[in-house]
């Protein structure tokens, strides 16, 4: 069982939904938009946000590189219990 | 739910919005294809090898829970019964969490029985077994179907997409990825379906917030100030009593209803199953605790934030029904209101994700008690692993293509009130399956034969408490608006199942003890039920019973500032 590490897969969507809204944010906000949200920039904020997260999965997972547990399944696992 | 196409939902999604709903989609179908890599035994396909770590198996665990009908009813019953909802989630799943992680779970993992219907064969033997296995399959088939079928009423209502399109274009990504990776990739997109849904409402949480004018102009807007107080929440009860009310949630929701739920179905039990060990088993459940007593802010605050800002919401709240508005539309319709587009498209991700990870939660739990309990225990035995595995990625198949012909079923029963009667009828399981559980565990003397007549006593009675009470059967022995009559009936099925189990094992007699170890507890030696504290596991910070009392703690807390 050797399983790809999920923290890279979060840091990857993330990574670029926040790029897009922060580039939404930046530059194709209209006064509608604003109007919408009470005058906040929510795309701006919410990118920013994502963009955080997802530099918070890619460090962990650089960091502690160590995700599922790579030992194979066991016989003892596979026989049928009961 | 019919109701939704009627009212005008459509959403101004523009290409911007597509674009992140199509990333989306293609990152689930690559986690399928990469996962599909390590799938080398059945056991690597139905419980993910048993190699995840606890936080991934945590997110899963509250994830699996989070689908259509939690996501849209909470909302719904936010806007209209206020914080009263909040007991749906402190009482009524955080002690039962931690319970499942602290007193059962060292049973459940320590056993290594595959399910929890195999828990019953090991603990009861074959009768209890198959009235458990067949229920279960059947009510997943069930439940899958009334999820695509809310998904599709969705998926139309937003995006106006034919509603038999939606069903197979949706049951077709959920077999396509549950076929190929098995319950690793349900579980991966679990837990990246739990970070969309929280990058969806909070957003929508914080703008609707600042629209109010703050918290205390949240306060100040609602009308109907009970609606600010959790206690004793009369109105979500139904019982005009309000100690009686607050007996009811107490004993009703807050321990036969949700201990039934958290502790016995097998799609929540079967994310901690697949933990790479027995402390990280038994901290799933407990983790998964925390971001399920905070997330109410982002799912029962937008409701009392629509019934005031929302025109049509408003008005439904006054009594008028005008509009075609009905209280399941809150998250549609404060998206249509209050998000622009680009974080719109994360929103509807976030709705679609959601739905379909609680289809996906049906489907690879359904599959596992197929192979294992149903197949394999009564069809064909003895076979090598590859043959179980192959029916394993059969019963994906066959469950997504039943699961699409419940959903059309559903659609021509028509919406809400099929799901209404569905959601009652598996009560009926859940609160005496708890109740047979909980004293085979802790009582050794406890005997099969009591185990599938106990079962079969508490069921009876809760469908008995259903049909006098069920204002549309006639019958009316009892009248208990709200939740009540669920809550009354789990309690006497569970009460039932006790008295009965007890008295049928004092005639019948019991297994020997020999066969019983590492399923009661007496019988289980201290070590088979703690868990190493090394390598992975160690570090104060992953003591399950330390976790288990922090989330208790967090949630007294919240109780006092905001009940």
């Amino acid at each position: 069982m050797r399983l790809f590490d999920l923290r890279l897969i979060i840091a990857f969507l993330f990574g670029l939904y926040g790029v897009v809204l922060v580039v939404v944010g930046l530059g194709f906000t209209s006064d509608d938009d604003l109007k919408k949200a009470e005058g906040v920039n929510i795309n701006l904020w919410a990118g920013i946000a994502m963009v955080v997260l997802a530099a918070v999965f890619a460090a962990w997972a650089t960091l502690r590189p160590q995700f599922a547990k790579t030992a194979t399944t066991t016989g003892d696992d596979l026989g049928k219990q009961g | 739910m019919s109701v939704l196409a009627e009212a005008d939902l459509r959403l101004d999604a523009g290409p911007i919005d597509y674009a992140l709903l199509v990333i989306y989609f293609v990152v689930v179908l690559g986690i399928g294809v990469m996962a599909r890599r390590s799938v080398s035994s059945s056991l690597d396909f139905l419980l993910s090898g048993r190699s995840l770590p606890a936080w991934v198996t945590g997110l899963a665990f509250i994830s699996a829970n989070l689908g259509a009908l939690e996501l849209m009813g909470m909302t719904a019953n936010g806007a209209q019964y206020g914080m009263a909802t909040v007991h749906y989630y402190w009482i009524g799943a955080i002690p039962a969490m931690v319970f499942l992680g602290l007193v059962m779970m060292p049973f459940y993992y320590g056993s290594k029985v595959r399910s929890v219907p195999e828990f019953m064969l090991r603990r009861f033997g074959k009768p209890a077994h198959l009235v458990n296995a067949i229920s279960f399959a059947v009510a997943q088939v069930l439940i899958a179907g009334i999820n695509l079928f809310a998904l599709a009423v969705i998926i139309d209502a937003l995006l106006g997409w034919p509603l038999p399109v939606s069903i197979v274009v949706a049951a077709m990504v959920v077999l396509a990825y549950t076929a190929l990776g098995g319950l690793s990739a349900a579980i991966y997109n679990e837990v990246l379906q739990f970070f969309v849904i929280v990058a969806a409402l909070a957003p929508l949480t914080i703008v609707g917030l600042i629209k109010v004018g703050g918290w205390q102009g949240l306060v100040q807007k609602v009308t109907d100030q009970e609606q600010l107080s959790a206690w004793p929440a009369t109105e979500l009860t139904g019982i005009n009593s309000p100690v009686w009310s607050v007996v009811g949630l107490v004993f009703g929701l807050g321990f036969v209803l949700s201990f039934g739920y958290w502790t016995t179905n097998f799609a929540e039990v079967q994310r901690a199953m697949s933990a790479k060990s027995m402390s990280a088993a038994k901290r799933t459940p407990i983790i998964g605790a925390y971001p399920k007593a905070l997330i109410p802010a982002i799912i029962i605050i937008p409701g009392i934030i629509a019934a005031v800002i929302v025109p049509e919401m408003a008005q439904l709240k006054a009594g008028d029904t005008s509009s075609g508005v009905v209280y399941n539309n809150v998250l549609p319709l404060l998206m249509r209101d209050l998000l622009p587009n680009g974080i719109l498209g994360i929103a509807i991700t976030g709705l679609l994700a959601s739905f379909m990870a609680g289809v996906a939660a049906n489907v690879s739990s359904f599959n596992t008690v197929f192979t294992y309990d149903l197949w394999q225990d009564y069809i064909k035995k003895d076979r090598p692993d590859e043959y179980y595995l192959r029916v394993g990625r059969l019963a994906t198949v066959g469950a997504c293509v039943l699961a699409i012909g419940t959903a059309f079923i559903a659609a021509a029963l028509g919406g809400s009130n099929i799901m209404d009667y569905i959601q009652a009828l598996f009560s009926f399981f859940n609160a005496p399956l708890f109740a047979t559980f909980i004293v085979g565990m802790f009582w050794k003397r406890m005997t099969p034969t009591a185990g599938w007549v106990g079962l079969l006593a508490g069921t009876f009675t809760a469908m008995f408490i259903y049909a006098i009470s069920e204002p549309s059967f006639g019958i009316k022995w009892l009248e208990l608006p709200g939740q009540g009559a669920s809550f009354l009936g789990a309690g006497l099925a569970f009460v039932v199942d006790v008295v009965v189990s007890v008295a049928v094992s004092l005639v019948t007699r019991p297994k020997p003890d020999s066969e019983l170890v590492g399923l009661v507890y007496s019988l289980t030696p201290k070590a088979d039920r703690s868990h190493s504290t090394t390598g992975e596991d160690a570090g104060w910070y992953r003591s399950p019973a330390l976790l288990g009392g922090g989330v208790l703690a967090l949630t007294t807390v919240l109780y006092v500032i905001f009940g």
